[in-house]
């Protein structure tokens, strides 16, 4: 008998008994809806992570003095783990970087007529807004000579701007106080709200790095480097590059550690999603539970249908059904019972993380593979614990069976 | 109506193990059933009678001697060549008539060509065949109801449409009017005496009433494991005129289509 035909059979046997079968399935679609609402709600905050990151910058490396340890936790400062900006020129000959940005911080107050504000001010080069993808809302960005004559000139961040000049002012040109210095205005940032890590970013002002540490700071070492690749397949080679470069400047014995750190943003977006994976790892491993629970519903089911419909099995194989005929029937009654089952759980999940994706604005997301693995595992749920069942039933003798009361 | 033997049996026995005991249900039974017969097998229950009848059913095999079905030797065939032949060539009608429930008479009447292994029919041609059996039993007006919008007798005759779709070798009934009444039983018995008459259908019924056996042509009886006579029938039951006979139907009881007269000289198959 052909599969199609029995496929026919099994759907007809299942749909004698629709509320039985509505009941069998519900422990899938439970089970299936968890994991893929587990799923969802997980892979939906990594990827919210891994956006707000990659929001950073493309093909953005960040070298800091230190060592980074698994928990993000900076180690290793000693007094060799300073960085010059003569290692900034070094990166910026190597041949895979194609931008390179020195990076010195400082908190000051900026004053503007009555207005003052405490602001973080980043001293960096001009490759910044490149390196970052940063556009600006007025003006523009500082040159190379401002950098080299270290000049006192300024950009502000959206709100730094908006607090000393009100919001839509454009205050390019104006003069304002930096610690008792006055800065000219260049420009305003264009606003990019908080960053992955909760910080406001608008909340900054960029000078020269030069200017900063001539003149603000005092500092002689770099805080950061913010170099950047002509292309993403350089990220990781051109990383290569930069560790072995300052190791050497360092003199740095072989099979000591860095001194320093270089991240990637795929680095920094595998740290930060590496609690939520697990996260969702664990909870989809938990939801992952019931579908046992499910299937060994499937399989009690099935043995009291097989028992139940035992001279109804009697009959069938005294018209002429083999065993396998009688097990392949019962097994894709359990498959159908399963699939179906898992089919609907997936949209019920799907249901689920939209519910939520409005309701409490948590980002979602259901990967396509998650959905493919949450079918096949349906159907092997059902082949799994359908299988036992099915061959009790192809086991029958037909004249015990039809003699079953 | 002479013709081809359907059932030939030599030396046929059957010995069950029962834990320690061994129980001889079948202690060498010869016998040979030709085309055309209405075979009547009757007993005393531990006679061998459902013994036999499995065997000659192909639902079981027999511990020795030979089965020659359709002249084919089936008692050494495995369980699947037996599904197969059970499908071909034999009908079945049981005492509880055995119909899938909430499913339609044509859909319960197809069952047997789902399993064909040969020449399996579209759709539609099986739900040809199906319809043609059931206006052979005086039912396609009710091809769409379910066993249980029918009588005790319209459940049977449903049965007996299903054991015909596969254009078996012979029917076998297997106390077939047990679990109805009186006048149904008749008019079920008349069912068989007429496709046996026009249509030459071999039928093998099992029975432990008389009454009942007394519709066939010939009469085996069994006791102890083996035949103890086989007999044409003395006075042979026509159902149409025990019909007849019968007081006339309270309103409770539906009245069945009339049975047409058996003739003497049958159609050949």
């Amino acid at each position: 008998m052909s599969l199609l035909m029995t496929l026919r059979i099994a759907f007809k046997a299942l749909g004698r008994n629709k509320l039985r079968t509505a009941l069998t399935m519900l422990g899938m679609i439970i089970g299936v809806a968890a994991v893929i609402a587990m799923v969802a709600l997980g892979s939906g905050a990594t990827a919210t992570i891994e956006e707000q990151i990659k929001a950073q910058g493309t093909n953005m490396l960040t070298i800091s003095p230190g060592s980074v340890n698994a928990a993000g936790v900076r180690t290793g400062f000693g007094g060799n783990s300073k960085m010059i900006p003569e290692d900034a020129v070094a990166i910026r000959d190597l041949p895979l970087i194609e931008y390179v940005a020195e990076g010195v911080n400082t908190r000051a107050q900026v004053i503007y007529g009555n207005q003052n504000w405490n602001t973080q001010i980043q001293g960096t080069n001009v490759d910044w807004p490149t390196i970052r993808a940063w556009p600006m809302t007025y003006g523009s960005f500082f040159s190379e000579e401002d950098v080299k004559s270290a000049a006192k000139v300024i950009i502000l961040g959206a709100n730094v701007s908006t607090n000393l000049f009100g919001d839509g002012v454009d205050p390019t040109d104006q003069t304002i106080r930096v610690k008792n210095q006055l800065f000219r205005v260049l420009g305003v940032l264009g606003s990019k709200g908080n960053s992955a890590g909760g910080q406001n970013q608008d909340d900054q002002c960029l000078a020269p790095y030069t200017t900063v540490m001539k003149k603000l700071s005092g500092q002689i070492f770099l805080n950061n480097i913010l170099a950047a690749t002509g292309s993403a397949d350089d990220v990781k080679p051109a990383s290569d590059a930069i560790t072995d470069l300052l190791r050497t400047r360092h003199a740095i014995a072989p099979g000591d550690p860095d001194d320093f750190t270089v991240q990637s943003l795929e680095d920094v977006i595998a740290l930060r999603t590496q609690s939520t994976s697990t996260m969702t790892s664990l909870l989809a491993g938990i939801a992952g539970v019931s579908l046992i629970v499910g299937g060994i519903g499937i399989m009690n089911i099935m043995l009291v249908s097989v028992t139940e419909r035992t001279r109804e099995i009697g009959l069938r194989m005294a018209i002429g059904a083999r065993g396998y005929d009688v097990l392949l029937q019962f097994l894709i009654e359990a498959v159908v019972i399963s699939s179906v089952g898992g089919a609907i759980g997936i949209a019920t999940g799907y249901g689920v993380s939209e519910f939520v994706k409005y309701y409490q604005n948590w980002p979602t997301l259901i990967p396509a593979n998650a959905i493919i693995m949450a079918v096949g595992f349906s159907a092997a749920v059902g082949v799994f614990f359908g299988f036992y069942p099915a061959r009790k039933a192809a086991g029958l003798d037909p004249i015990e069976a039809l003699r079953f009361e | 109506m002479a013709g081809k033997t359907v059932i030939q049996v030599k030396d046929l026995t059957k010995v069950y193990k029962m834990g320690e005991h061994e129980v001889r249900a079948l202690r060498g039974v010869s016998l040979t059933i030709e085309e055309g017969e209405f075979v009547a097998v009757t007993g005393p229950s531990g006679s061998g009678k459902s013994t036999f009848m499995h065997i000659a059913g192909c639902l079981d095999r027999p511990t020795s001697g030979n089965y020659l079905l359709d002249g084919r030797d089936v008692s050494k065939l495995s369980r699947d060549e037996l599904a197969r032949v059970r499908n071909q060539k034999i009908g079945f009608v049981f005492q509880g008539f055995n119909l899938l429930t909430r499913t339609t008479a044509l859909d319960n009447v197809e069952l047997p060509l789902l399993y064909r292994s040969v020449n399996a029919f579209k759709k539609s041609e099986r739900h040809r065949r199906a319809m043609e059996a059931l206006s052979a039993v005086n039912l396609q007006d009710r091809h769409h109801h379910m066993p249980n919008q029918l009588s005790g007798g319209q459940q049977q005759r449903v049965a007996i449409a299903r054991a015909l779709i596969n254009e078996p070798s012979m029917i076998l009934a297997d106390e077939p009017t047990g679990n109805l009444d009186t006048r149904t039983s008749i008019e079920v018995m008349g069912i068989f005496q007429r496709l046996n008459v026009e249509q030459g259908i071999t039928v093998l019924l099992i029975t432990h009433e008389m009454d009942i056996a007394e519709y066939g042509t010939r009469i085996i009886r069994f006791r102890d494991g083996r035949v103890v006579s086989d007999s044409k029938t003395g006075r042979r039951r026509v159902a149409t005129e025990e019909l007849a006979a019968l007081p006339p139907p309270e309103p409770d009881q539906v009245p069945a289509p009339a049975a047409p007269q058996p003739e003497p000289a049958g159609v050949a198959h």
